[in-house]
């Protein structure tokens, strides 16, 4: 199609000053940015407030658990690994903060945080509510098994010595148990016959 | 200048190279900066903070880049054609120093006063699209063959319009020395070339218009040639990765990189000779008042880089406002648009300054 002259022109000129001017146009827009305060927040030294229920790092409140192993069960990725060896009679572990009696020695309370999706499934199950998730976010290492987080109260010389003395009480139990049953076998046994009578 | 240190050291090489030194220290001086700059200019325009790191404000970023350039280990690839790859960074950045050479810094402080050192000026730095061609196509890459091609053939359009405007500067004033050019300016601003050159007849009030439309093409068509955004499209690096430097790596890529800012500054500079006055101060001078005969030249000194340093900022605002242009649509602008403003532009003037 053979545009006229002056229609040519015509298009010629404004498609120059549409240039120009479009051009100053978005030139007067990044200026005024030039003067905006930046909107960037300066990570390290600046943290933005986290909403309420994020979910970061976990923490177990180790005074407070039971040992019942809800939590390992519930994690979809098995991070959470808990050893637990029975009390014996007399000693005292004293109670949860919501009052639950607590019968167990917590040996091995371990989270591989490296594996932890932090899906916080293993948050809802726990009776006594103490393990959380927390609002800490840094905690990068060099190296994997510093991942690892332990967080049973005893050492391993504790545990071995928890799981000692109720092997001891277990075995003790056990030959009670033999002594009495041996008892009874040398003992004549009055009693077993009256009792089908009772019926 | 060259005089200047012969009569110092009595001694040809050391005056020769102390005057070359001139030119490389500011070229050194004003890539680190203006690296610096970009990276704040372009943080502030977008709303950002930018280097802020290492010294106030960020300023020594570009020491510790420059460091870490120096400390790379120069790989290459096995299939490059060795000779062209080596000597094109060199020549790149050959051909935006050489440029400097004939820029008066101040009126004492040239490299070389020749006669025609605008024309050197416009020879010199076409010089560097060979050396872009040879690095693009020694590197054996397909980004860098398309980016050298581009850089190609958008410098040497560009350079028509280039001509033609200081061509028309070159019949105005008369003369194709820097120096000259920067004189016949004098010292106000009302003399600079943007406003008609010195002098109160008619001819300077009819001449304005015209001197703002030249000025407009230059600065557009040396920002092409100097390969900025928006006419980066040898560098494009949502495209081409980084063009016809691709393949560079350490020293090498900082040779081009020096190289580019190098010949952002030459243009600003040049730039600002033929249309603002060059190292003329709009307003006057401290030591010609005091009669301090080295004050003046510092002053113009400051003064030049001032001019050259806003110029250099008026390039990066650009780059931040204005998406990258398509080739077909760098070379409606360059041939059917600046050429043709140009000669008119040229023919007007022309006119005018008979009068
Ligand atoms: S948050 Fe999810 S993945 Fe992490 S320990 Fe709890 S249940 Fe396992
Ligand atoms: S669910 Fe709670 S109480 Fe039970 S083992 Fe886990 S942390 Fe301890």
């Amino acid at each position: 199609m053979q545009k006229d002259g002056i229609e040519f022109m015509r298009e010629y000129l404004k498609n120059t000053w549409d240039g120009i001017y479009t051009v100053l146009v978005g030139m007067r827009i990044t200026f005024k940015h030039l003067f905006t305060p930046a909107v960037t927040i300066q990570y390290p030294e600046v943290k933005v407030k986290l909403p309420d229920r994020v979910r970061n790092r976990l923490y177990v409140n180790i005074d407070d658990c039971i040992g019942c192993d809800q939590c390992s069960r519930a994690c979809p990725v098995s991070c959470i690994e808990i050893d637990t060896v029975k009390s014996i009679p007399g000693e005292d572990l004293g109670t949860t903060s919501n009052g639950k009696k607590k019968a167990l020695w917590v040996t091995k309370f371990d989270i591989d945080i490296a594996k932890c999706c932090y899906c916080q499934l293993c948050v809802f199950p726990c009776p006594t509510e103490c393990i959380y998730m927390t609002d800490v976010y840094e905690f990068s290492e060099y190296e994997r098994a510093n991942l690892l987080y332990k967080f049973s109260a005893l050492n391993q010389d504790e545990a071995a010595q928890k799981k000692v003395n109720y092997e001891k009480f277990q075995a003790e139990k056990e030959a009670q148990k033999a002594a009495a049953a041996a008892a009874a076998a040398a003992k004549p046994k009055p009693e077993t016959p009256a009792q089908p009578s009772d019926n | 200048m060259y005089q200047f240190f012969f009569d110092l050291t009595g001694n040809v090489i050391i005056s020769t190279l102390a005057v070359a030194l001139v030119p490389l220290i500011c070229i050194l001086l004003v890539t680190l900066f203006g690296v610096w700059l970009e990276r704040k200019v372009s943080a502030w325009m977008q709303d950002r903070v930018g280097p802020n790191r290492i010294g106030p404000y960020g300023i020594f970023q570009t020491v510790a880049d420059f460091i870490k350039m120096l400390q790379k280990e120069d790989a290459v690839s096995s299939e490059i054609d060795g000779v062209l790859y080596n000597i094109a960074p060199v020549l790149v950045f050959a051909g935006s120093f050489a440029a400097f050479a004939v820029i008066p810094f101040a009126a004492t402080i040239i490299g070389s006063e020749i006669e025609v050192g605008l024309f050197y000026m416009l020879a010199v730095s076409s010089f560097v699209v060979a050396g872009i061609l040879m690095g693009g196509w020694s590197s054996n890459n397909k980004y860098s063959l398309l980016g050298s091609m581009r850089s190609a053939a958008q410098i040497v359009s560009y350079e028509i319009p280039t001509a033609l405007v200081v061509l028309s500067m070159v019949m105005l004033t008369g003369t194709l020395s820097l120096t000259q050019i920067s004189e016949l300016q004098t010292s106000s601003f009302w003399h600079w070339n943007i406003f008609g050159g010195p002098g109160w007849e008619l001819s300077k009030f009819l001449l304005i218009p015209f001197m703002v439309v030249g000025f407009i093409i230059i600065f557009i068509s040396t920002l092409a040639e100097v390969n900025r955004t928006p006419f980066d499209i040898p560098e494009a690096e949502s495209e081409l990765v980084a063009g016809y430097f691709t393949e560079y790596c350490g020293m090498k890529y900082g040779m081009f990189m020096l190289a580019e800012y190098g010949n952002m500054f030459a243009v600003s500079l040049l730039v600002s000779v033929l249309f603002f006055g060059g190292y003329q101060s709009p307003v006057g001078y401290l030591g010609k008042t005091f009669g301090i005969e080295w004050l003046v030249s510092l002053e113009q000194f400051g003064w030049f880089f001032a001019k050259g340093w806003f110029f250099i900022f008026v390039q990066m605002w650009l780059r931040w406002t204005l998406p990258r242009l398509r080739v077909d649509q760098l070379m409606t602008l360059c041939w059917k648009y600046l050429i043709p403003y140009a000669v008119i532009n040229l023919v007007i003037i022309g006119i005018i300054s008979l009068l």
